[in-house]
C-alpha cells in the first residue's frame, strides 16, 4: 500500500493521497482518466467494485472503489465537480466494461453526466422522471412524479456526450440498428426470474443485442436509509437479495460495528457465520431447483426445496421467521440460538450428501441438460473481471473472487474450506460451482457445529448509536457475489449516505455480452445460470 | 347459509360478517330456481379450480414458490395450475412491491385477465407500500390501481396465511351470481370504448 501511495504521489503530484479507512486518492476530473489508466494497467486495479455517487451539498462527485485481482488491495478515488446545474465528469467506461452501467446508475440518481459514456440513459427511473432522487435537494413531492397507469414513454434513442474542439456536445444514437428486429421479453415473463425486461434484437434465432431494462422493482432503498437511524436501516438488507438476508445483514453490521468501534463476542461471530453458510446452502438449493425448472426439469424444484425447507425450519426456530429474519443486529444477534439448533444442523449435514448425490443423478449427467448447458454462454476470466461478475458466476470463469478468502472477515480466516473455481466459464460450470459450494458450506458448518462457544450473543451497545464522521467501506460475500457497502457519516444518528453495491446488478449487466450470437432459447439457460435476483439489482 | 370451503368448519373462519353480507345480497337479488341451481354448480367448480397468474415481483413471491412445492402443496386445493399468461388465469396474487414503473404493466396484466377475475393483495407492500411506503418510487398500495378482493397481511405472509387468503377467495366465489352477474359479457366495441388504450400510436 505504501508503495502505491508513493508512486501515485510521484506520478500525480497534484493528487491528494490519504490513508483513511481505505487508501483514498482525490484528483481533479481532468486528470482522472489518466490516473484510472495508470491504476488499471500499472497497479492491476482491474476490478471496479462500485462507483458511489455523492452529493456533498457544495459539490457533486463520485468515489470509485477499485480492487486488484492480483494483490487484493482496495483503493478509492474521489472525483468531484462543483457545477450543480450541469455536472460533468469523464467516463471510464472504456477501461472497465462495467463502468458503463455504474455510470448510468449515478446519472440516474445524481444527474452527473459522464463524458464519453456510450449510453447515457436513466437506468431505473423512466425518461420523464423529474429530478435526481439521491441529491440532497431532491423534491419528493408526489405530484411531480405521480403514480400513473399510463404507459411510460419509450425511446429508441440514447445520448452520448463527446468532447469536440474543447467543447462537450450531446449526440443522439440509436440503441438498435434500424434493420434490427426487436423482441420484448419481460417484465412479466416466467423465465426472467422477476420483473426484468430484455429488449432483444434477433436475427432469426440468433441474438444480436440485448438492452436490459431495469427499475421495475426499484424501491429507493438508499434514499430511505438516509432518513432512518443506523439500526433501522438494517432491516432493508433482508429485502434486497432475500436469499442472502443473513449475509447482507452481516455485512452492514460489520460496517457499523467497525465504524462505531464495537467488539462483538466470539459466540455471535460463530452464529453469524453459521447462519451465512446455512443461507448459502438454501440459496444454492433454490437456484438448482429453479434453474432446472427453467430448463424443463420441473421435478427438481421439489427435491431441492426439501432441503431448503429443512434449513428454513432451523432458521425459523431461532429467528422466528421463514424469510426476512432481521437476525444480525449491531453488537451481535437478536436472540440466542434455539435449544435444538445443534441437533438440527447435524441432522441437515447428515442428509445433505445423499441429496447432492440425488441431484447429480437426476440432473447433472442428463444428456439433455448437458447439451443445453455445456459451452453455452461462455464468459472468459478477463471479461468476468472487467464486467465485475463476482460470486459463483465469476468463479466459474476462473476468477478467484471469494471475499471470504480475499478479504476474510469475521472468523473466516480460521476456517478450513476451499474456494471452488472452474475454468470453462459456461453455464454448466456456473451450475457445478454452486453445487460444489454447497459441500464447502457444509464443511464449514461441520467445523463449527460442535464448537459454538459460550458467551453473550449480543454485547451492550448505546441505545442511540452515533457513528463518528468519516467514510467507511465494507465488502462481504453474499450468496451471489461480492456485496459492498459504503457509508458516509456526518456524526449523527443517521447515515449521510449509504451506498449499497449489490452483486446482481453486474450479473444483469453482463447478459448482453455473453448472449451475443447465441440462440434465443439459450437466453433462458444463460440468464438462469447467472442467478440474479431482480430486487437486489434494482434496490 | 353457512358458506365454507375445503371442509373448514364455519366457526373457524375469522371474518364471517362479510360473507354473510354477500349471501344476503345474493338472496335479495333473487333468481329463479333453475338458474340458481346452475349457478351453484358452476360456482362449485370455479371455486375449486382457481388458477393463479404467475406474478411475483419480490420477496413475497418466494413464499409463493414455497406454496407450490411439496410441503405446502397448493395442488391439494386445485390452485397449482399457475399460468404465465393472464388470459388463462382466474386470479392474480400480487406478491411483492409494486413500484411506479411497474404500475402500467401491472394494470395491463390485470386488464388482460379474463372475467371473472380476482386480485389478492399479498404482503404489506401490496397492501400499503409496506416498509417502502415512504419511498419516492413505490405505489402506496395496489388498491388505487386495481380492485382488490382479499388482503393477506404479513411481510412476507406465511404460506399458511396465503392458503387462508386463497380459501377466502374461493369462499367468495361460491356466493356469486354467475349468470347475469360476474359472467357478464361485453361487446368488444363497448369494452374498447370504456377502456381507451393510450400510449400506443398506431
Ligand atoms: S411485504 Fe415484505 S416480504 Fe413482501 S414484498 Fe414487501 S418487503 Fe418483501
Amino acid at each position: 500500500m505504501a508503495n502505491i501511495q508513493e508512486k501515485i504521489a510521484k506520478l500525480y503530484p497534484e493528487a491528494v493521497v490519504e490513508q483513511a479507512d481505505t487508501l483514498t486518492i482525490t484528483i481533479d476530473d481532468a486528470r482522472w482518466h489518466n490516473l484510472a489508466q495508470t491504476l488499471r494497467d500499472d497497479f492491476s486495479m482491474d476490478y471496479l467494485v462500485t462507483i458511489v455517487g455523492m452529493d456533498w451539498k457544495e459539490s457533486l462527485g463520485c468515489i470509485y472503489y477499485l480492487m486488484s485481482s492480483k494483490t487484493n488491495e482496495i483503493i478509492a478515488v474521489k472525483v468531484s465537480t462543483t457545477d450543480r446545474e450541469r455536472p460533468m465528469l469523464h467516463s471510464v467506461a472504456d477501461l472497465w466494461r462495467v463502468a458503463c452501467l455504474y455510470e448510468r446508475e449515478v446519472y440516474d440518481f445524481f444527474g452527473i453526466i459522464f463524458i464519453g459514456n456510450p449510453d447515457m440513459r436513466r437506468l431505473f427511473l423512466n425518461i420523464d422522471w423529474k429530478g435526481y432522487p439521491l441529491r440532497k435537494d431532491y423534491d419528493e413531492d408526489p405530484a411531480l412524479n405521480p403514480v400513473s397507469i399510463e404507459n411510460e414513454r419509450q425511446s429508441d434513442l440514447t445520448d452520448t456526450w463527446v468532447e469536440e474542439n474543447g467543447k462537450v456536445v450531446k449526440k443522439e444514437v440509436q440503441v438498435f440498428a434500424p434493420e434490427d428486429f426487436v423482441v420484448n421479453i419481460g417484465p412479466q415473463h416466467p423465465a426472467t426470474h422477476g420483473v426484468l425486461r430484455f429488449r432483444t434484437a434477433v436475427d432469426g434465432e440468433e441474438i444480436k443485442k440485448i438492452d436490459v431494462y431495469m427499475g421495475y422493482i426499484h424501491r429507493g432503498v438508499e434514499k430511505l436509509c438516509e432518513s432512518l437511524t443506523y439500526p433501522q436501516t438494517l432491516h432493508y438488507m433482508d429485502r434486497l437479495d432475500y436469499f442472502s438476508a443473513h449475509n447482507y445483514h452481516h455485512g452492514l453490521c460489520l460496517l457499523f460495528e467497525r465504524a462505531a468501534g464495537i467488539e462483538i463476542s466470539r459466540r455471535a461471530q460463530v452464529i453469524r457465520v453459521m447462519m451465512d453458510e446455512l443461507s448459502r446452502i438454501a440459496s444454492h438449493c433454490l437456484f438448482i431447483g429453479t434453474y432446472c425448472m427453467d430448463l424443463g426439469a420441473t421435478t427438481m424444484l421439489f427435491y431441492t426445496l426439501r432441503v431448503r425447507e429443512q434449513i428454513l425450519d432451523i432458521m425459523e426456530k431461532t429467528c422466528g421467521a421463514r424469510m426476512t429474519f432481521n437476525y444480525d443486529c449491531i453488537g451481535g444477534v437478536m436472540q440466542d440460538l434455539a435449544p435444538d439448533f445443534v441437533q438440527d444442523v447435524k441432522a441437515l449435514l447428515a442428509v445433505l450428501p445423499e441429496n447432492i448425490k440425488e441431484y447429480n443423478k437426476i440432473f447433472t449427467g442428463n444428456v439433455i441438460a448437458r447439451k443445453r448447458m455445456e459451452g453455452v454462454g461462455v464468459l472468459t476470466r478477463e471479461d468476468a473481471i472487467s464486467y465485475a461478475v463476482t460470486g459463483p458466476s465469476g468463479r466459474a470463469s476462473g476468477w478467484a473472487c471469494d471475499m471470504r478468502k480475499l478479504k476474510p472477515y469475521s472468523i473466516y480466516s480460521e476456517l478450513d474450506f476451499n474456494e471452488v473455481t472452474a475454468t470453462e466459464g459456461d453455464s454448466m460450470a456456473r451450475f457445478k460451482v454452486r453445487l460444489l459450494e454447497i459441500e464447502e458450506s457444509a464443511k464449514i458448518l461441520a467445523q463449527l457445529v460442535d464448537n459454538i462457544p459460550e458467551g453473550e450473543y449480543c454485547v451492550k451497545v448505546p441505545k442511540v448509536l452515533k457513528i463518528p464522521a468519516g467514510q467507511y467501506f465494507e465488502i462481504v460475500e453474499g450468496c451471489r457475489g461480492a456485496f459492498a457497502l459504503y457509508l458516509e457519516s456526518d456524526g449523527t444518528t443517521k447515515p449521510y449516505r449509504l451506498k449499497i453495491a449489490p452483486p446482481c446488478l453486474t450479473l444483469a449487466g453482463v447478459v448482453d455480452h455473453i448472449t451475443r450470437g447465441t440462440k434465443i432459447a439459450d437466453l433462458i439457460t444463460i440468464g438462469g445460470s447467472l442467478d440474479y435476483i431482480v430486487p437486489d439489482m434494482d434496490r | 347459509m353457512e358458506v365454507t370451503t375445503k371442509s373448514m368448519p364455519y366457526e373457524a373462519w375469522k371474518d364471517n360478517e362479510y360473507i354473510e353480507k354477500l349471501v344476503n345480497e345474493l338472496k335479495e337479488s333473487g333468481t329463479n330456481v333453475i338458474v340458481g341451481q346452475l349457478d351453484k354448480l358452476i360456482n362449485w367448480g370455479r371455486s375449486n379450480s382457481l388458477w393463479p397468474l404467475t406474478f411475483a415481483t419480490s420477496c413475497c413471491g418466494i413464499e409463493f414458490v414455497s406454496l407450490g412445492a411439496a410441503r405446502f402443496d397448493m395442488a391439494r386445493f386445485g390452485w397449482e395450475v399457475a399460468r404465465a399468461s393472464p388470459r388463462q388465469a382466474d386470479f392474480m396474487m400480487v406478491a411483492g412491491t409494486i413500484v411506479n414503473r411497474m404500475v402500467p404493466v401491472f394494470r395491463r396484466l390485470y386488464d388482460q385477465l379474463a372475467e371473472p377475475k380476482y386480485v389478492i393483495a399479498c404482503g404489506s407492500c401490496a397492501i400499503s407500500g409496506g416498509p417502502f411506503r415512504k419511498s419516492y418510487h413505490v405505489a402506496k398500495g395496489i388498491e388505487d390501481i386495481v380492485p382488490v378482493d382479499v388482503f393477506v397481511p404479513g411481510c412476507p405472509p406465511r404460506p399458511e396465511a396465503m392458503i387462508y387468503g386463497i380459501m377466502q377467495l374461493s369462499r367468495k366465489v361460491k356466493v356469486e351470481k354467475f349468470f347475469g352477474g360476474v359472467n357478464r359479457q361485453e361487446k368488444q366495441q363497448e369494452f374498447l370504448e370504456s377502456h381507451p388504450v393510450s400510449g400506443v400510436n398506431d
